[in-house]
C-alpha cells in the first residue's frame, strides 16, 4: 500500500513539473512575433507524418538514420509497457495486461528485441561521439553542455534499457520458481538466456526485480523532466515544428509589409498606410523580434549538425554555423525567459541576440543557399533568422560591408548592382 | 553568328503587337562579358525556334534580388514595384529568364507585390522545346563521348525544385553525364548567392568556388555545365585558378544547345 502511495506521489510530481516546464517554454516561444502558418492543413499533416513520424529526412545518412529509427521505435513501443507499469504501480497488480494472452506474450517478446536494439544503437552513438569523434559533432557551439547533454541521454537510455531487461529476466525466473504474486505472463526470448546467471534465492530476485522496476519507471519520470532542458525536447517538438514548417519554395523570402507601406507612400504620395500598421523595428535584433516559428525552431533543434556540415560557408572555414544560429537563439531566448521570471515582463538586460550571441561576420558569410534548411531532419529554417538579422544590420544600423553598400548604391543609381549605364543594357546584342 | 534580331517591348507596343514571351535578360546577362554570350545563346534559340519574344531593353532594371538577400528590403521593394508597374503596363503574361536569381525573385516574390506572371527559367523552356520536338540536338558541334558534369544553382535547384530541366539538354547529347556527389538537392553552392557575388568572402580557409570546382574537376570532365551566370563566373574562376581552362570548358546549357545545333 505504501509502495502504491509513493508511486502515485512520484507520478503526480513528475507530471506536474513537466507541465510547468512545458508552459514556460510555450510562453517563451510565444514571445515571438505572430506569423500565420495555418494555411494548407492537409499538406501540413502530410509533412508532419513524413518528416517527424516517418523520419524521411534522416535516411539521407543511412547508418545514423537506421539506428535513430531503432531508438525512436524502441522508445515509443516500449512505452506501451510503461502504461502497464503505471497501472501496476497504482493498483499494486503485476503485469495487468497479461489477460491479452498470446498478443501480450508477443508484445513483451518483441519489446525485448527492441530493447537490445536500442541498447546497441546507444552504444554505437556513444562511440561515434566520443571515440570516433565524428566531425559533425564538433564546432565552437559544441563545447560543454551540448556535449554532455548528448552523452547523458545516451547513458540514461542504456541504463533504462538495462534495467528493463534485468527486470524481465528476474520476473521470468520468479515466474518459473512460481513465486507468489509472479503469475506466468509474457514471453522472454532474450532475457530467459540470463536465467542461469541470476541467483536462485527468491527474496534476492524479488529485490532485483523491484529495484529494476522502480529504477525504470522513476528513470522515465526523471527523463520526462530532463528533456525540456535538453536538445532531446525534439522528441516532442519535432511534431509541431514540422507541422508549422515553411511550405513555400525555399527561395521565397517574405515581403515585409511594413516596408511595403513605406515604399508605396514614397512612390505615391496619395497612399495612406492602413491605420493598424505598426512600423516597429525593421528586421531582428533580439529573439523577441523573430517570429514564434523561429523560436519554436530553436527549441526543436537536435544539435545534430546536419545543417552545419552541409553549409558551404562552414565547410570552407568561415565562422558561420547554422546550428550555432539555432543554439544561440535558444540560449538567448532561455535567458530572456529567465529574466522575465526573475525581474518581470519589462526587464531589459541590455543584451541582444545580435552582437552578444551572433556576430555580423557570421551573418555576412551566408550565401542563402538553403543547404541548411534542406538538410535539417526536422525542417528548421536557420536562413530566415539570418536574413532577419541582416535586415536589422542593413536597415536599422546601415552596417553592411562597404562593397555591399556600393552594390546598393549602384542598384539605386544605375538600376544594376554594377556601375554600368542603363543605356548599355542592350550592348550584348552586338558584342 | 547570324545577326540577332531582337525587339523590345516598346517596339512591339509601337507596332500594336504583343510577343508570346518576355525574355528577362538580367543584369549579369546584360553587362557581364561572359554572361552576354549566354544571353545571346538564349536569344538564338528563341529566334531559331521561331518564338515571338521581346526584351525590355534599356527599360529593364535589377529585380532587386541582391538587395533583398543582403537585407535591404526597402531597395528591393522599390525596384520590385517599379518593375511591376512597367511589366503590368506592358500587359506581360509570361517571362523567361536566363538567371535563377531573377527567376526566383520574379516567380516567388513579385506576386505578393502585385506582379503575377508565369515565370520560367530558360532551361525549362529548352526542355519544353525538346519534349515538343521543336528543338533537336543535331548538325552542330559534337559532344559525343565527352564527359559532362552539371552544377545545380541553388536558386534553381533547392530554391525552386528544378533539377531535371537543365539535365534534359545534356541527356540529348551523345555525351556521358557524370554527377558530382553533391548534386541535385544536395548540391553545393558556387559561393555567389546571397549577395556574396558583390563582396569579398568572409575570412575562412578556402573559397567556396574553389571547393566546388575541385569537386567537379575531380571527375575529369570535358565540360562543366551550369545554368546561372553567377555560377558561370565562380566556376570559371575556379577552373582558371586550377589552370584547367585549356581542357575544361564551362558552358551554360543554352550554349550547349546552340553549339550542338551549329547555331554559333
Ligand atoms: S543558407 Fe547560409 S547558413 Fe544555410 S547552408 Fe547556406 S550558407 Fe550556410
Ligand atoms: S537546425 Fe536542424 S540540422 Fe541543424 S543542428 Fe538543428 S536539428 Fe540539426
Amino acid at each position: 500500500m505504501l509502495e502504491q502511495l509513493l508511486f502515485v506521489l512520484i507520478a503526480i510530481a513528475a507530471i506536474w513539473l513537466f507541465a510547468r516546464n512545458v508552459k514556460t517554454i510555450r510562453r517563451n516561444i510565444l514571445l515571438g512575433k505572430d506569423i500565420d502558418r495555418s494555411d494548407n492543413p492537409s499538406e501540413r499533416w502530410r509533412t508532419m507524418a513524413m518528416v517527424a513520424l516517418g523520419q524521411s529526412k534522416m535516411m539521407t545518412r543511412p547508418i545514423a538514420g537506421f539506428f535513430h529509427i531503432l531508438i525512436y521505435a524502441g522508445f515509443i513501443i516500449i512505452n506501451i509497457e510503461v502504461l502497464e507499469i503505471i497501472i501496476d504501480g497504482i493498483f499494486g497488480t503485476h503485469r495487468i495486461l497479461s489477460f491479452a494472452g498470446g498478443l501480450y506474450n508477443f508484445l513483451i517478446g518483441s519489446f525485448e528485441f527492441l530493447a537490445v536494439g536500442v541498447l546497441l544503437a546507444c552504444i554505437i552513438f556513444l562511440i561515434r561521439r566520443n571515440i570516433i569523434h565524428l566531425k559533425r559533432f564538433s564546432g565552437v557551439e559544441m563545447k560543454g553542455w551540448p556535449v554532455s547533454d548528448a552523452n547523458y541521454i545516451l547513458i540514461a537510455e542504456i541504463l533504462l534499457m538495462t534495467a528493463f531487461l534485468l527486470m524481465n529476466a528476474t520476473d521470468n525466473k520468479l515466474q518459473q520458481l512460481e513465486a507468489a504474486h509472479y503469475h506466468t505472463a509474457g514471453s522472454f526470448p532474450v532475457t530467459s538466456a540470463l536465467a542461469s546467471l541470476l541467483p536462485n534465492n527468491e527474496s534476492t530476485l524479488v529485490l532485483i526485480e523491484r529495484t529494476c522496476w522502480w529504477f525504470h519507471i522513476v528513470g522515465i519520470f526523471a527523463f520526462l523532466n530532463y528533456i525540456p532542458y535538453s536538445k532531446h525536447f525534439h522528441i516532442v517538438l519535432a511534431f509541431p515544428n514540422t507541422w508549422y514548417s515553411n511550405l513555400n519554395n525555399k527561395g521565397k523570402f517574405n515581403n515585409m509589409t511594413s516596408v511595403t507601406n513605406e515604399v508605396k507612400a514614397m512612390l505615391d504620395p496619395s497612399f495612406t498606410p492602413p491605420a493598424d500598421a505598426t512600423p516597429g523595428r525593421f528586421g531582428a535584433k533580439d529573439v523577441t523580434d523573430l517570429t514564434w516559428v523561429n523560436l519554436l525552431n530553436a527549441y526543436s533543434c537536435t544539435e545534430c549538425g546536419r545543417c552545419t556540415s552541409n553549409c558551404p560557408a562552414n565547410m570552407t572555414g568561415k565562422l558561420l554555423s547554422p546550428r550555432k544560429i539555432m543554439m544561440d537563439t535558444r540560449d538567448r531566448l532561455e535567458e530572456v525567459g529567465n529574466n522575465i521570471d526573475k525581474h518581470g515582463k519589462d526587464y531589459q538586460d541590455g543584451k541582444a541576440l545580435l552582437g552578444d550571441y551572433i556576430t555580423p561576420e557570421e551573418l555576412w558569410a551566408c550565401t542563402t543557399c538553403n543547404a541548411c534548411t534542406e538538410a535539417c531532419p526536422v525542417n528548421i529554417d536557420p536562413l530566415s533568422i539570418i536574413v532577419e538579422l541582416r535586415r536589422y544590420l542593413v536597415m536599422e544600423e546601415s552596417n553592411a560591408p562597404s562593397s555591399i553598400n556600393n552594390m546598393f548604391g549602384n542598384i539605386e543609381n544605375n538600376q544594376a548592382p554594377w556601375k554600368y549605364s542603363p543605356a548599355d543594357r542592350t550592348n550584348w546584342i552586338n558584342n | 553568328m547570324n545577326e540577332l534580331h531582337i525587339k523590345t517591348m516598346a517596339d512591339y507596343m509601337a507596332a500594336g503587337e504583343e510577343p508570346e514571351i518576355l525574355f528577362w535578360v538580367g543584369c549579369a546577362g546584360s553587362f557581364d562579358e561572359r554572361a552576354q554570350k549566354i544571353t545571346k545563346a538564349v536569344a538564338t534559340i528563341l529566334n531559331n525556334i521561331g518564338i515571338k519574344f521581346a526584351i525590355l531593353g534599356t527599360e529593364e532594371s535589377c529585380t532587386g534580388d541582391p538587395a533583398k538577400r543582403a537585407g535591404n528590403e526597402f531597395l528591393f521593394q522599390m525596384m520590385a514595384m517599379t518593375n511591376i508597374e512597367l511589366l503590368n503596363a506592358y500587359n506581360i503574361k509570361k517571362i523567361v529568364t536566363a538567371c535563377p536569381h531573377c527567376f526566383n525573385t520574379l516567380k516567388n516574390e513579385y506576386p505578393g507585390l502585385g506582379g503575377n506572371y508565369e515565370v520560367i527559367h530558360h532551361s525549362q523552356l529548352i526542355q519544353q522545346f525538346i519534349n515538343e520536338g521543336r528543338l533537336k540536338i543535331e548538325n552542330g558541334e559534337t559532344f559525343k563521348g565527352k564527359k559532362i558534369t552539371y552544377h545545380d544553382p541553388c536558386y534553381l535547384g533547392r530554391a525552386n525544385g528544378v533539377y531535371e530541366a537543365p539535365r534534359a539538354v545534356i541527356e540529348q547529347l551523345d555525351a556521358e553525364l557524370t554527377e558530382m556527389k553533391r548534386c541535385r538537392s544536395n548540391g553545393l553552392c558556387c559561393g555567389a548567392g546571397g549577395a556574396q557575388m558583390f563582396k569579398e568572402p568572409e575570412k575562412g580557409n578556402k573559397d567556396i568556388n574553389i571547393e566546388r570546382t575541385e569537386e567537379a574537376l575531380a571527375l575529369k570532365p570535358d565540360v562543366i555545365a551550369v545554368s546561372c551566370p553567377f555560377c558561370m563566373t565562380m566556376i570559371r574562376d575556379g577552373v582558371k585558378l586550377a589552370e584547367k581552362e585549356e581542357i575544361v570548358q564551362v558552358l551554360d546549357i543554352a550554349e550547349i544547345a546552340t553549339k550542338a545545333n551549329g547555331w554559333t
